[in-house]
């Protein structure tokens, strides 16, 4: 945070200094941005941010490297378990491991489900913003049935925590399946009902249109990844670019846009929404043909024995008490680790010096260089535009913060 | 890849490199850092994902500020680290990579390490009379004096550094 600095007397030139946030509907969380105005135009938009930083990364300094976990899906509640993935696989990447081949897919399904309700999350908010309430009702009703079936996996609605390192903590019930399936079914068909209700909304496609437009270039300077970058008309998704997780395997498209603009990035991100459901739909088939199986490798130096085992067999009694009390044994090294979240690339950078607790844990969150750009993008533009711009931007304080 | 075309280009730029499960890292010295930047943007990486530092209390020079770099046609990647002494400044790379603003700001606020020619030095997360730079290896987990200014006598004392000294 920052003592503001304003190119001139603001009062003598008539000019007015609006706060917007720290705690502003608009905001979606404890960010200020101050704003020089003239009339309803921008001359210049100052982001204030620090209001929920936690010192995510120094406690992570101080944690095991199964306790960051928890930690994670704090940073981007709207997604949290391609939080908890990433993370997880960073840690998977520096030992040298890979999870059993059903938690693999679990994971993607999991992931794509989330990606569909941080998409919803954003459009929805997005449009309630510029005046478009009636598209939020519906699409909330498709969250709600997402959250239920995470609560289902994970026993938690928000802070999932449901990856551990080598696996996930616990199969789906038995009701998942059909849930999902149903979701499957209604999701596209509210998809559809969104789109009729703005898509082809003059007021809504007047308020978004060459909003925010942005060259590739322009992207790219300032560190655009996941659909903002898209958007821009780069068809670059690291699901594809350098797969992980098997994703090479399934079968999706990339939407592009042409302009960068915030009706772009909406029709990105809704596209998006359906491939998420087709690859759900993938998972789903490859769960029954797989069957049921273990979900946590059997390296019991990583992850702990099943409890059966701890109390009658004494290897496991003892492979659990040293991962308890002593940790994993990791290997001296550094490994970055980035997956493609619902925003765009979240990266994990972890040095170990062989010790129970990373040396450094670093996080890249995708929002970060995004709102970065802010200022730069809404200069000399109207504050109702600043909302439209900064809702479609999707910004998370959590993991904006850390 | 990148490696060895920058061994062609600038030979002895490199002072030492690993591999390690699949990522490429090159230490170079400070004074080459821009150049290395330069070059690598004309290679294709435009991309600048990240930029943080680690803290090394007891190494000389005390600290590295570490930047991942992709290249959006190849898909490769680079990790470039380089040793900073504390109390010395890096260039800064704004001038190339926009979005490295508020990364070198935040590197600013949590170890301390200042950048040269950024158009905004400030601190980003912390309140501006914060005392201290929260993620070098000696502040305290928790986070020493709770009202942390400059004036109160704090548990924590003594390593804030500003622009003006």
């Amino acid at each position: 945070m920052q003592s503001l600095s304003f190119e001139n007397d603001p009062a003598r030139d008539g000019q007015m200094i609006v706060n917007l946030g720290p705690s502003h509907p608009a905001t979606h969380g404890t960010l200020q941005v101050v704003l020089q105005m003239e009339g309803e135009n921008i001359i210049k938009a100052e982001p204030v941010i620090g209001y929920l930083h936690r010192g995510v990364e120094k406690l992570g300094e101080n944690l095991s490297y199964a306790q960051f976990i928890p930690l994670t899906d704090r940073m981007n509640y709207c997604s949290p378990i391609q939080n908890n993935v990433g993370y997880v696989l960073a840690v998977e990447k520096l030992l040298g491991i890979q999870d059993p081949p059903r938690s693999r897919v679990l994971r993607v399904l999991l992931s794509e489900l989330t990606r569909v309700s941080d998409h919803l999350v954003c459009i929805g908010v997005n449009a309630v913003d510029i005046g478009a309430f009636s598209a939020y009702l519906y699409i909330f009703q498709e969250r709600e049935i997402i959250y239920d079936l995470l609560e289902m996996a994970a026993g938690q609605r928000l802070h999932t925590s449901i990856t551990r390192i080598g696996g996930m903590f616990r199969d789906i019930p038995d009701e998942f399946v059909p849930l999902c399936e149903k979701l499957l079914e209604s999701c596209s068909k509210t998809i559809d009902e969104m789109e009729s209700l703005l898509t082809h909304n003059p007021i809504w496609a007047d308020r978004t249109k060459g909003v925010g437009v942005f060259t590739v270039e322009q992207a790219v300077s300032w560190g655009y990844t996941g659909p903002c970058l898209r958007a821009c008309g780069l068809p670059h998704d690291l699901r594809r670019a350098q797969p992980y997780l098997d994703y090479e395997t399934y079968d999706f498209d990339i939407p592009v846009g042409t302009t960068g603009d915030v009706y772009d990035r909406y029709l990105v991100r809704t596209e998006e929404m359906r491939q998420s459901l087709l690859i759900v739909k993938q998972c789903l088939k490859r769960l029954k043909e797989i069957g049921p199986g273990p979900v946590i490798t059997d390296d019991y130096k990583v992850a702990l024995p099943p409890k059966d085992k701890v109390y009658t067999s004494m290897e496991s009694l003892i492979r659990h008490f040293k991962l308890v009390m002593h940790g994993m044994e990791v290997p001296v090294g550094e490994v970055y680790s980035a997956t493609e979240a619902a925003n765009g690339e979240l990266g994990f950078y972890i040095i170990s010096d062989g010790g129970k607790s990373p040396y450094r844990i670093h996080v890249r969150p995708p929002c970060y260089p995004i709102f970065n750009s802010i200022e730069d993008k809404i200069r000399g533009r109207l504050l109702a535009d600043f909302l439209a711009e900064m809702g479609s931007m999707n910004i998370i304080a959590g993991e904006l913060d850390r | 890849m990148i490696v060895e075309r920058i061994d062609e280009v600038m030979p002895e730029t490199i002072t030492d490199r690993h591999y390690f499960r699949g990522d490429q890292t090159i230490v170079i010295d400070p004074s080459k850092y821009l150049d290395v930047v330069k070059f690598i943007f004309d290679e294709g990486f435009q991309l600048m994902i990240d930029l943080t530092a680690v803290d090394w209390p007891d190494r000389q020079p005390r600290f590295d500020v570490v930047v991942h770099f992709q290249n959006l046609v190849s898909q490769e990647r680079l990790r470039i680290k380089t040793p900073v002494a504390a109390g010395q400044s890096m260039p800064s790379l704004t001038g190339i990579h926009k979005c490295a603003n508020w990364f070198e700001r935040e590197v600013f606020d949590m170890f301390g390490i200042a950048f040269d020619g950024h158009p905004n030095m400030t601190r980003l997360f912390m309140w501006s009379d914060f005392v201290g730079h929260p993620l070098q290896k000696d502040f305290p987990l928790d986070g020493g004096d709770t009202w942390c200014s400059s004036d109160t006598g704090t548990s924590y004392a003594g390593h804030a550094r500003s622009l003006a000294d």
